[in-house]
């Protein structure tokens, strides 16, 4: 195991895109200590903000508030990171296996584009979870993101598969333009949520302001339901599949879209 | 003084009819001379020296190249990145590159001059500002008139030597090189939500002016005008199924007349809708071998991804309902309008199928290497750093087969691909890259290695992997200095800009000032582009 702990404190963000299992695994002690990141524009070396204990292996353990540190776990495909403290933006972007676990908060963009693996965070994240960069056809192809506390706007910008589970409230335009893939919202968003969406599955446990291009469709009882919520009590999330129904509504038709957004009726 | 030989290269150089004899090439000052005794001497021993290349339908510069670099972020994180250092700025390559490493991927493969061929008078000066950050590479560009409403309205009123005296008059105030035509009336009638697909039904917003009346008389003002460039025509009904009949039409009304035929692929379709689309590459091809009044380029399709961008608005809307991707359309005051697609060319697709088959069609088919180029319409068919592919693919029948084998099996009976075994020569290649553009440009200091042209030089290694040797010249001289030398940008010299200042009536200014006043959001003094804005420009003549 390799331990990161921030010793000071970045004046402008710090793109460490270097933290990763991928880059680190096989490098010794000193080769790790002067790995590149960037402040800015100026190339440093990583123990220039970071003290480094052990050498590199399939685990990085990174301890301190990390909130202007950027990509950390960019592009992983295997191993793991454990986060202590608040991080910053693009956290395991583009990753393609692997698990990442913050104990506290994370900026936007986290898991932008990531095709496969797993992202938890215990407290609230910031916009764009699972997004499409600026452009992008689409934004996660796979993979699952788990949310503890709030997140912002557009989760699941462009998504095309994999999941995402937020338990605390989300902002605005969940389910942007989403093209496929599942989102579950434990407490409800605020509104425009599934804007624009093509395809895929939004779950609300709560009810949801909808927008007037969503059509009803009738209740349902989704035939993946009991699949993917064992799925989900493997990871420590629980939805109900018994004891009420889903309401389910179909769009945006504004496009005209395809996809459904269904919300939970209990039945008392 | 720099003098420079190219010793005992195998020399193509179709202008002078040399055909890979063994020779040497000398340049002094920038220019070729019969020799140069006590010159830096290049070893070509063993390999094969072409005239610099000439791309004469591009789009590198400008309002609508800028609109797609803006438009396409998720290219520029993934492309290739040129790092600043001691002799190159920092740019992107990709779909739209930058301005630098426009230059320097040109001049990479060996690309010396180009022509900006789609150019508003309006964006003539942005235009002019990137054309003069493109090191290494001399440039022209042509402006749009064939939407000009002010123009259009002449030519409805029949006021032909007027609407003469205002083209020269835009030609010398965008300090362009010639004229380019996009959809003659497609776009003006496009702001009143509609389009131009026949030559001989009015336009909209007019009461009897057709594209037939503005195709041909801005063909007969360019020849009257004596430009060295004839009129350079994007005809109507671009990628339209069925459309070869209009392009047919287009040339018939031509005749007479010199015209050069933009990217000619997505002119030359059969059939009636997206199913039954097939190339009609034989019918264009006859009709234009027997008529040598006009050149063309192939505008040939690559599959991949890229952006389409042109002044044909319609189109690109209608391109836009296809793809369901992002869009920009723009409206150039009254000018013309411009439109961006990013779009991606699929082998399994059955369209895109036959538009990669016709590029290479027309290529074949056409006889006389002098009047077909090879182009992309960059970046709309393909990325103009692919050209080596298709080189590739025009030299190797066998290669040809090979790629064929990808394609869906309904293209079977809608393509003649499968029939053709031409397989170009390395003269040939020199033919269509390099001295039938400039030719055609009238650029006659390019494209020719005789004495006292430009000495711009392409040094290939032959190779078996003929896309990697057209890709990687062992050198590249531009105006007698080496620019690339296998594969590292040595030094980047400023080009020229090529303009011409043809004649009008003096009265044209009193004549455009009221018009100006009325129909323009920017003032009559502020409009024409002053000299000193362009660096090194280079006056072509164009009264003989």
């Amino acid at each position: 195991m390799i331990i990161l702990n921030l010793k000071r404190q970045p004046t402008v963000p710090l793109e460490a895109e270097v933290i990763s299992p991928d880059t680190v695994r096989g490098l010794k002690h000193a080769e790790i200590c002067e790995l590149p990141v960037y402040h800015g524009k100026r190339r440093l070396r990583l123990d220039e903000f970071f003290d480094v204990h052990g050498d590199g292996a399939d685990e990085v353990r990174i301890r301190g508030d990390l909130n202007k540190v950027r990509w950390i776990g960019r592009g992983m495909s295997s191993g793991s990171i454990q986060i202590d403290g608040n991080v910053g933006m693009h956290l395991g972007s583009g990753m393609t296996g692997g698990a990442i676990e913050v104990h506290g908060d994370a900026g936007d963009w986290v898991g932008a584009e990531m095709k496969n693996g797993l992202i938890r965070i215990s407290g609230n994240v910031g916009g764009q979870i699972g997004g499409g960069y600026r452009g992008s056809l689409s934004g996660m192809r796979n993979g699952t993101i788990l949310i503890g506390g709030t997140a912002g706007l557009e989760v699941g910008l462009r998504m095309r598969r994999g999941t995402i589970v937020v338990g605390g409230r989300v902002r605005d335009f969940a389910g942007l333009q989403m093209k496929g893939g599942t989102i579950v919202l434990l407490s409800g968003a605020e509104i425009r949520t599934g804007a624009w969406m093509n395809r895929g599955t939004i779950l609300s446990l709560q009810p949801l302001a909808l927008m007037p291009t969503f059509a009803p469709s009738g209740r349902c009882d989704p035939a993946f339901l009991r699949v993917f919520a064992s799925y989900l009590n493997r990871l420590g999330i629980q939805i109900p599949t018994d004891g009420g129904f889903y309401e389910r509504f179909v769009g945006d038709r504004s496009l005209p879209g395809m996809g459904e957004i269904c919300v939970w009726q209990s039945a008392q | 003084m720099s003098t420079l030989r190219i010793k005992g290269g195998k020399v193509y150089d179709p202008a002078n009819g040399i055909n890979g004899q063994i020779a040497d090439v000398c340049i002094v000052d920038g220019k070729i001379v019969a020799d140069a005794p006590g010159a830096t001497q290049i070893d070509a021993t063993g390999m094969v020296v072409f005239p610099g290349g000439v791309d004469v339908h591009t789009h590198v510069a400008g309002g609508a190249i800028n609109f797609a670099r803006a438009m396409t972020p998720e290219d520029h994180r993934r492309t290739q990145a040129f790092i600043r250092s001691q002799s190159r700025r920092s740019g992107l390559g990709g779909f739209a590159p930058t301005t630098f490493a426009t230059g320097y991927l040109y001049a990479g493969m060996g690309w010396t001059t180009v022509n900006e061929a789609a150019v508003p008078v309006l964006s003539a000066r942005h235009t002019h500002e990137e054309l003069s950050d493109i090191p290494i590479l001399d440039k022209s560009c042509l402006v749009l008139m064939a939407n000009n409403e002010i123009v259009l309205d002449l030519i409805e009123a029949g006021e032909y030597e007027r609407a003469k005296d205002i083209v020269a008059w835009y030609v010398s105030a965008a300090k362009a090189y010639g004229v380019k035509a996009v959809n003659p009336g497609g776009v003006a009638a496009w702001k009143w939500g509609g389009d131009a697909k026949q030559l001989s039904s009015p336009i909209a917003g007019y009461h009897k002016l057709t594209p037939g009346d503005i195709v041909g008389q801005l063909a007969q003002i360019c020849d009257e005008l004596k430009l060295p460039h004839p009129m350079h025509l994007h005809c109507n009904d671009l990628g339209a199924p069925g459309n070869v009949a209009t392009t047919l039409e287009t040339m018939k009304h031509l005749e007479g007349r010199r015209a050069h035929i933009a990217h000619m692929q997505y002119h030359a379709y059969g059939g009636d809708d997206w199913d039954t689309m097939c190339s009609a590459s034989d019918q264009l091809a006859e009709y234009f071998n027997a008529h040598d009044n006009m050149t063309t380029d192939a505008g040939a399709v690559l599959f991949g991804d890229t952006v389409t961008i042109t002044a044909d608005g319609p189109w690109q809307h209608l391109l836009y309902k296809l793809t369901g991707r992002k869009w920009g359309n723009l409206d150039v005051e009254n000018e013309t309008g411009c439109g961006i697609v990013p779009y991606t060319y699929k082998p399994n697709n059955l369209v895109n199928s036959v538009q990669w088959a016709v590029g290479l069609e027309l290529l074949l088919m056409i006889d006389d290497p002098w009047r077909v180029f090879l182009t992309t319409d960059h970046p709309n068919g393909a990325c103009f750093w692919r050209y080596p592919e298709i080189i590739h693919l025009l030299m190797s029948a066998d290669f040809r087969n090979e790629c064929m084998k990808i394609l869906p099996t309904k293209i079977k009976g809608r393509i003649k691909l499968p029939e053709l075994t031409r397989e170009y020569s390395l003269y040939e290649i020199a033919t269509i890259i390099s001295a039938g553009p400039a030719r055609a440009l009238g650029l006659h200091q390019k494209g020719n290695l005789g004495v006292g042209r430009d000495g711009d030089v392409i040094v290939y290694e032959p190779s078996n992997d003929i896309a990697y040797m057209f890709g990687h010249p062992r050198y590249v001289i531009k105006a007698g200095e080496i620019v690339i030398d296998d594969g590292d940008i040595r030094a980047t010299p400023e080009g020229h800009e090529y303009i011409i200042q043809p004649h009008y009536d003096p009265s044209t200014d009193d004549f455009l000032r009221p018009l100006f006043e009325d129909c323009y959001t920017m003032s009559f003094e502020n409009y024409p582009v002053e000299m000193e804005r362009i660096e090194n420009p280079h006056v072509q003549d164009c009264t003989q």
